[in-house]
């Protein structure tokens, strides 16, 4: 994985040809981005067609209930708080060179503890004071999971892949196990955590049911993004990941470097699954899983780990599970098939972007 | 505690950990190849998926187990063929296709099988076994490990088969390469992205093989969602072996045991949670990772598509 060099749409453009060829550019990118999505769609609608789905009907359903009736955009952006959190936790890591495959495991243990805690503290303190304890915690825990993976590639050189992905299958368990036998609410035969009462959950935005969440997702990637491009340690990182033997060499401290950016990308996917459980869903069911980490990972990859663009995809998913979600409510599709076309979109944004490069590659030479 | 220990409950764990570690087994298998070759590939979830989904069709309209394998297998191999074409030919970043290969087979075979069967799951009938005269008359382990089915022989058979291709073969030798260092292959006069391509449609016919016999003779029928992170289970596998096939099959068992003894415990009545039990595998190869750790030899070309005279 190589450093992406700042994008061009951040530079400053101060003479009127730069502003110039950046419009273009933002032309280009938003005609590269919607461009695949609409040939997505029609590949996607050819499988309606083939199941016997309306696809206009189907469409019409995603547009208006993910996108333009109020109650959808405010579902689709209260979806987007945990999801920017866990993009901006992968873009450290990707941006780091270290593949952190474990955000599911981070995500569920990070829930788990805010569900834990909260009910406990809401009674003890005033419950602004409760969420933020609650939100620390699972950031905690969720760095503490990261650790033994973090040790061991940072001194060992054990490849983080396996040992996060065994860590997401344990963090899976382990979630269930706490919410099965240790912190199982004892005045619901259902399985399931404590539930925070709404009053003390994250205060949502004026007079929707948009969660606040989304302000700190939003707060949480644009950071992210800065640290990573603009200040001293984002570059150490990002020397770590292009070539972590010439990091050596340069006289970075890897090892520190590099538990350092699994603390910071699984504290994030913790704080993920803490602004899920403080925002929206109130308690913790046992077997519940949204596996919101595995739609991430290529979501930010094809934002090439841009804190903004992966804001745009981040919406774009949003849009498509939730409008999905009701469409296929109300036509009678398995819910399935949302799967099928965010896995569409994302191949043929792939392509297309493969396509542009190629293109770009032949005009230039 | 005399239940627990007798003849009958033991061959029963030992057979029902046979049964769960075939479709890892074979998935690792599978992995290892693509990894040996250089390509990382996450899409083997949505692999098996196929396999599963085909492969039951086919042994549920035809009424034939080994067709069903075949089909399966095919499904595999059709996943395969994209996974091929995207990443290997193209060069499109593995991580992102293979994941979405994943979410959309997920998606796809839940589909099917919701517009075919709606929410009925029909059931195969009981496989036939092939019982190995002699050997299958020892107690407890005869009666688990020598009356499986034949594939089941056969998949053990294919972690020697596959020994002996990566270390005394030019295959093994070009697909070690093309892991390793393609730009070496590819000045011997050896096509990288065939080498490549070969690995990763093996890879779709043994992963695919895999479901369908995780459809087909460990469940014998077909849910949605059925593989439940067996394809991921078959990459940490195919990582913790470094290359040697035998190693896939000792962990392929190790977690078979261990989901075996999940179903093991439910019967004899013993109240803990099958999610501690779940733990156990990974928490045994977490400790021995941590006790033995070592650089992992992975191949060094790994995830990175290859095209020719680009350093």
């Amino acid at each position: 994985m190589s450093i992406d060099t700042v994008p061009a749409a951040g530079a400053t453009a101060l003479d009127a040809t730069a502003a110039v060829v950046t419009r273009r550019d933002i032309q280009h990118r938003l005609l590269m981005t919607i461009g695949p999505i609409l040939a997505a769609l029609i590949i996607a609608g050819c499988i309606l067609l083939a199941v016997g789905v309306d696809p206009l009907a189907y469409y019409g359903f995603v547009l208006e209930r993910g996108l333009l009736s109020p109650l959808g955009i405010q579902q689709t952006l209260t979806r987007m708080a945990p999801l920017l959190f866990l993009a901006a936790g992968l873009i450290v890591a990707f941006r780091a060179g270290m593949w952190n495959l474990g955000g599911d495991g981070q995500f569920l243990l990070g829930a788990v503890t805010a569900a834990a805690s909260a009910p406990v503290f809401v009674e003890v303190m005033p419950a602004w004071l409760a969420l933020i304890c609650s939100f620390v915690i699972a950031m905690a825990v969720a760095m503490l999971w990261s650790l033994v993976p973090a040790l061991l590639r940072a001194y060992q050189g054990v490849n983080e892949i396996i040992t996060t992905l065994m860590m997401t299958f344990l963090g899976t368990s382990l979630a269930n196990v706490l919410v099965k036998l240790m912190i199982r609410d004892p005045g619901t035969t259902v399985p399931q955590t404590r539930t925070l009462p709404v009053e003390d959950r994250l205060p949502r935005l004026f007079d929707t049911t948009i969660t606040s969440g989304l302000l700190l997702g939003l707060a949480a990637i644009i950071t992210v993004h800065l640290v990573m491009t603009r200040t001293a340690f984002g570059l150490k990182l990002r020397i770590v990941g292009a070539n972590p033997r010439a990091a050596i060499h340069a006289g970075l401290g890897v090892p520190n470097l590099t538990i350092a950016v699994f603390a910071i990308s699984a504290g994030l996917a913790g704080l993920a699954g803490a602004v899920d459980i403080l925002g929206v869903q109130g308690n913790v069911r046992a077997d519940w899983n949204p596996a919101y980490g595995l739609a991430v990972i290529p979501v930010v990859f094809l934002a090439r780990m841009n804190g903004f663009a992966a804001i745009g995809f981040v919406f774009l998913l949003s849009v498509l599970s939730i409008g999905g979600e009701s469409a296929a409510r109300r036509l009678g599709v398995p819910n399935h098939f949302t799967l099928v076309l965010v896995s569409i979109v994302l191949i043929v944004l792939a392509l297309a972007e493969y396509i542009d490069h190629r293109y770009n590659q032949s005009r230039r030479a | 505690m005399t239940g627990l220990f007798s003849e009958v409950f033991l061959s029963a764990l030992l057979f029902g950990a046979v049964t769960a570690a075939i479709p890892l087994l074979l998935a690792g298998l599978g992995e290892q190849m693509s990894e040996k070759a250089g390509v990382l590939n996450i899409g083997i979830e949505g692999m098996m998926l196929a396999g599963a989904y085909l492969g039951f069709v086919g042994a549920f309209y035809s009424g034939s187990l080994w067709l069903g394998f075949l089909t399966g297998a095919g499904g595999g191999i059709a996943v395969a063929l994209v996974m091929a074409l995207l990443c290997v030919r193209i060069g499109l970043n593995q991580i992102v296709i293979g994941i979405a290969l994943t979410l959309g087979l997920e998606g796809l075979t839940a589909l099917l099988h919701h517009f075919q069967f709606s929410r009925s799951y029909p059931r195969l009938p009981a496989v036939d076994v092939t019982v190995i005269p002699l050997l299958s008359g020892i107690p407890v382990i005869g009666l688990a490990l020598f009356r499986q089915h034949l594939i089941v022989y056969l998949a053990v058979a294919l972690v020697f088969a596959m020994g002996y291709i990566y270390r005394r073969t030019q295959l093994g030798l070009n697909l070690q390469a093309a892991g390793d260092k393609p730009a070496a292959l590819d000045v011997a006069g050896i096509d990288v992205a065939r080498t490549r391509t070969i690995a990763v449609l093996t890879t779709g016919a043994l992963a695919g093989l895999g479901g369908a016999f995780l459809a087909n003779v460990g469940a014998g029928l077909f849910i949605p969602f059925i593989t439940n992170g067996a394809g991921f289970l078959g990459i940490v596998l195919a990582m913790l072996a470094r290359g040697r096939p035998v190693w896939v099959l000792f962990g392929a068992l190790l977690f078979g045991v261990c989901l075996s003894l999940t179903t093991a415990m439910q019967v004899a009545g013993i109240n803990i949670p099958t999610d501690v039990i779940q733990m156990l595998p990974f928490l045994a190869v977490m400790i021995m990772l941590v006790l033995f750790g070592r650089r992992a030899s992975l191949p060094a070309a790994l995830g990175i598509p290859y095209e020719r005279g680009v350093r």
